[in-house]
């Protein structure tokens, strides 16, 4: 009796033992990140292994999108929206012990603006005229004109804090203040990392966490069925979503980001000068099949150049509802004869290459006859981006809220309206919050009225992780993939 | 011999050298610019200038091609403009995967092919010749990289025996890397091997028929010791010649099985340089395998002339 109670016991410590809860996590990428240094390249990859694990900035972005405290804990904004006054959290140390104060937020910022600065994201600092340090506690950014998204702006990846000791080796030993420290990169496999004990916020339930990168959509099916990969945030491979659904072991997580995907226009060349070859564009385009066809189905259509789940979107999606008919009307009257030709130049991904057939077979119905050019992204980035040397392209844009780059003078679609630039430069000054929603709004429908692209739909996040995980970001306000408030469930 | 050894090597030189001309023209003439893509769709023209100044991407190309030239000839093979390491460290780092894995794999087929050869060449046209041939000729049709998902579906998926993908690194000691290597050595070793195994016995068939085999037996010897003393030694150098290529080929040549493995190794370097205009990597690792590659010709040259003495002779 004796003997088989201990047995019992024994097993039942040896169960306990087993059913423990995992503390590490492995996470899955398709892209490897070039380097870990968000402040010196436009890379997503760097962001979402590196934003809110290692480096951290004034203010950050949570889940939903919205602006939040980080090694800021409070501020207070000047009446004439000039003047921003931090408050800085005491007692936060870098991970090779540099003490964080005034200093290294004057430090970053004037890196960034600086004349050899290769900060991807230098426009953002550019409103401000200087970064004063009344005490080390406290940070004054005073700025040349008022700058409704700045609080938003400072908690991109690209305006994170970094030590002046570490800022040149950051891109292969990234130093930050966060709660994973970086331990090392298997450069073409992993990045590990591990919980910082000196974190000066709560501490991680994850003892350490490791980034793998796996490009090929077969090979990250079967990492993730074979238990090699815990979660998959932005899964590569839609096809095989549905056997992950029917698998209790996973769960999938279908989320949204801030892709803007759309049919970009070059509005410089003819026939798409026209207004109302836009517009029929705009109405020969199907949106709902387009994102069953090329998207398995997810991702919600979008009417102007802004997703849903931003603060004061507004629904634009019937503006142009899909109507071949009224598309072959308006060609008609622009004097577009049917069987003329457009090239669309497709970028590597799935929304691109999938979904420029589906619209082509689309374009067809009305009339106009799209040649489909699939290029690399280099290529994209130089023909389609820098000299504006195509017809149509389909990008998706990730950046969040960047109605700006309407605005801009020169911008690779050619959009050129007044009123549209008058308008934004009322927002960009705009104080008072609701003044600045309505502005938004505006902004969304005046967009959609020049429909200088044809706006299609807002990406999906789909992601695919092991049903036990806890405290994973469904979505994506911007790229990240911040695994502080991930645990395992019993 | 000496005058051998000297003809070779200037080849050798003069080809690398004509290499690297060729691979830094195209990749002149390829559009796409390493700072554009590096600084994404928000850089302004400032920042990109700056970051052309600092990747040295500004000076004229003739002076860039010299540069790199004289680089390499003092063992500086320059900076990733990517990884903004050494191209040095990268390739260290990546042949610790592909050199073990293509030998892996050499070794493997070399030991299938072999012997399933000179079998059935042995009992030509029996019914074990033509199933073992069939099994070939499947393994000749079958992409290395399909045969590689098989592979993982059945030994990682279905039987968890072996990871599915990845490479931990030597670092984290010798099983779990060697583990890591089986699946994808097997992918590539099968079809080469299938290929290997029919060369290997056409030129054991081709020698069996030759006088010096008849020669052996009429001296007295069995089947079997005319068969592996004479003529199967005979029948290398095809062999040989072709064990060479496909070392070549397993170098570089296998961006697809990496891919389907997520192998960190040479062939995935440099497909992801390109697509992301690493030039300088893509320039370096052309040149040195466009080097390896010579330098294996050179090497089962040498082996086919300790096979033959035949090919020693000058003109031969």
């Amino acid at each position: 009796m004796t003997r088989m109670l201990l047995a019992v016991a024994l097993g039942a410590t040896l169960l306990a033992g087993a059913a423990q809860a995992k503390d590490t996590l492995t996470v899955g990428m398709v892209l490897e990140p070039p380097h870990l240094d968000p402040t010196a390249g436009a890379a997503s990859a760097i962001r979402e292994v590196t934003y809110g694990n290692i480096y951290e900035g004034l203010t950050r972005i949570d889940h939903r999108g919205e602006v939040r405290p980080a090694l800021a804990e409070s501020w207070s904004i000047s009446p004439d929206g000039l003047t921003y006054k931090f408050r800085l959290i005491g007692g936060v140390k870098f991970h090779d012990g540099t003490p964080f104060d005034c200093s290294i937020v004057k430090f970053s910022y004037e890196r960034a603006v600086a004349p050899d600065s290769v900060n991807a994201q230098k426009q953002l600092f550019e409103p401000i005229e200087s970064t004063t340090c009344p005490d080390p506690l406290t940070a004054v950014v005073k700025l040349k004109r008022p700058t409704s998204l700045f609080l938003f702006d400072m908690a991109w990846g690209d305006a994170v804090m970094i030590s002046p000791k570490s800022a040149a080796t950051n891109k292969t030993n990234p130093v930050g203040t966060g709660p994973f420290r970086f331990k090392q990169w298997i450069k073409g496999d992993r990045v590990e990392m591990v919980r910082n004990p000196d974190y000066w916020g709560a501490q991680p339930k994850l003892k350490a966490v490791t980034f793998k990168f796996i490009a090929d959509p077969a090979a990250a099916t079967a990492a993730v069925l074979a238990g090699d990969i815990d979660a998959f945030p932005l899964f590569p491979a839609p096809e095989a979503i549905d056997q992950f659904k029917s698998d209790p072991r996973f769960a999938v997580h279908i989320g949204t980001t801030e892709g803007k995907t759309i049919l970009a226009l070059n509005n410089a060349r003819k026939p798409f000068d026209d207004i109302r070859v836009r517009r029929a564009l705009a109405y020969a385009i199907d949106r709902k099949a387009l994102i069953d066809a090329a998207q398995s189905g997810y991702g919600k259509p979008i009417g102007s150049h802004y997703v849903p789940t931003d603060p004061g979107y507004v629904d634009l999606t019937g503006v142009y509802p899909y109507d071949p008919a009224k598309a072959k009307a308006l060609l008609a009257e622009a004097g577009i004869k049917p069987g003329t030709e457009i090239t669309i130049m497709l970028p590597p991904p799935s929304y691109a290459r999938r979904g420029g057939e589906v619209i082509a077979a689309m374009l067809d119905q009305v009339g106009i006859k799209a040649k489909l050019v699939p290029i690399e992204w280099a290529q994209w980035l130089d023909q389609v981006f820098m000299r504006s040397d195509f017809d149509a392209t389909i990008i998706s844009h990730t950046e969040a809220r960047d109605l700006d780059i309407y605005a801009r003078d020169k911008y690779y679609f050619n959009y050129h309206s007044p009123q549209y630039k008058a308008l934004y430069q009322k927002f960009v000054e705009a104080i008072d919050p609701k003044t600045q929603l309505d502005l938004i709004g505006q902004l969304q429908k005046k967009l959609a009225d020049d429909e200088p692209n044809v706006f299609l739909f807002a990406l999906a996040k789909v992601g695919v992780a092991n049903a036990k995980l806890r405290g994973l970001w469904d979505n994506d306000p911007l790229p990240a993939n911040v695994v502080a408030g991930v645990s395992w469930a019993d | 011999m000496t005058g051998y050894f000297l003809r070779r090597a200037l080849v050798l030189l003069s080809t690398l050298l004509a290499a690297s001309l060729v691979v830094f023209v195209v990749l002149q003439v390829l559009p796409g610019d390493p700072a554009a893509l590096m600084l994404g769709t928000g850089a302004r023209p400032d920042t990109l200038a700056a970051l052309r100044h600092h990747l040295g991407l500004d000076a004229p190309a003739w002076l860039r091609y010299l540069r790199w030239i004289f680089g390499i000839l003092r063992g500086d093979f320059g900076i990733s403009y990517t990884y903004n390491v050494p191209v040095a460290e990268l390739v260290r780092q990546r042949s610790a995967l592909s050199v073990p894995l293509a030998l892996l794999a050499i070794v493997l087929s070399t030991a299938i092919a072999i012997p399933v050869g000179v079998f059935a060449a042995a009992r030509r046209g029996s019914v074990r010749d033509a199933a073992l041939m069939g099994a070939a000729q499947v393994g000749v049709a079958i992409p290395n990289f399909w045969l590689g998902i098989l592979l993982i579906l059945l030994f990682a998926i279905h039987l968890p025996w072996l990871p599915a993908s990845g490479f931990p690194g030597w670092g984290e000691g010798l099983w779990p890397g060697l583990r890591a290597l089986i699946l994808p050595a097997l992918a590539l070793a099968l079809p080469q091997a299938a290929i290997l195994a029919r060369v290997t016995r056409a030129a054991v068939i081709e020698t069996l028929g030759e006088d010096f085999v008849r020669t052996a037996r009429a001296k007295g010897l069995t089947r079997g010791a005319a068969l592996w003393r004479h003529a199967v030694p005979n029948a290398l150098i095809p062999v040989v010649t072709l064990i060479g290529l496909q070392f070549s080929f397993l170098l570089a040549g296998t961006v697809i099985v990496e891919n389907v493995f997520t192998l960190p190794g040479l062939g995935r370097l440099v497909f992801q340089a390109i697509a992301q205009r690493d030039l300088i990597v893509v320039q370096d690792l052309v040149v040195l395998l466009a080097g390896s590659v010579i330098l294996v010709n050179f090497t089962v040259d040498l082996a086919a002339a300790a096979i033959d003495p035949r090919q020693r002779r000058p003109g031969a």
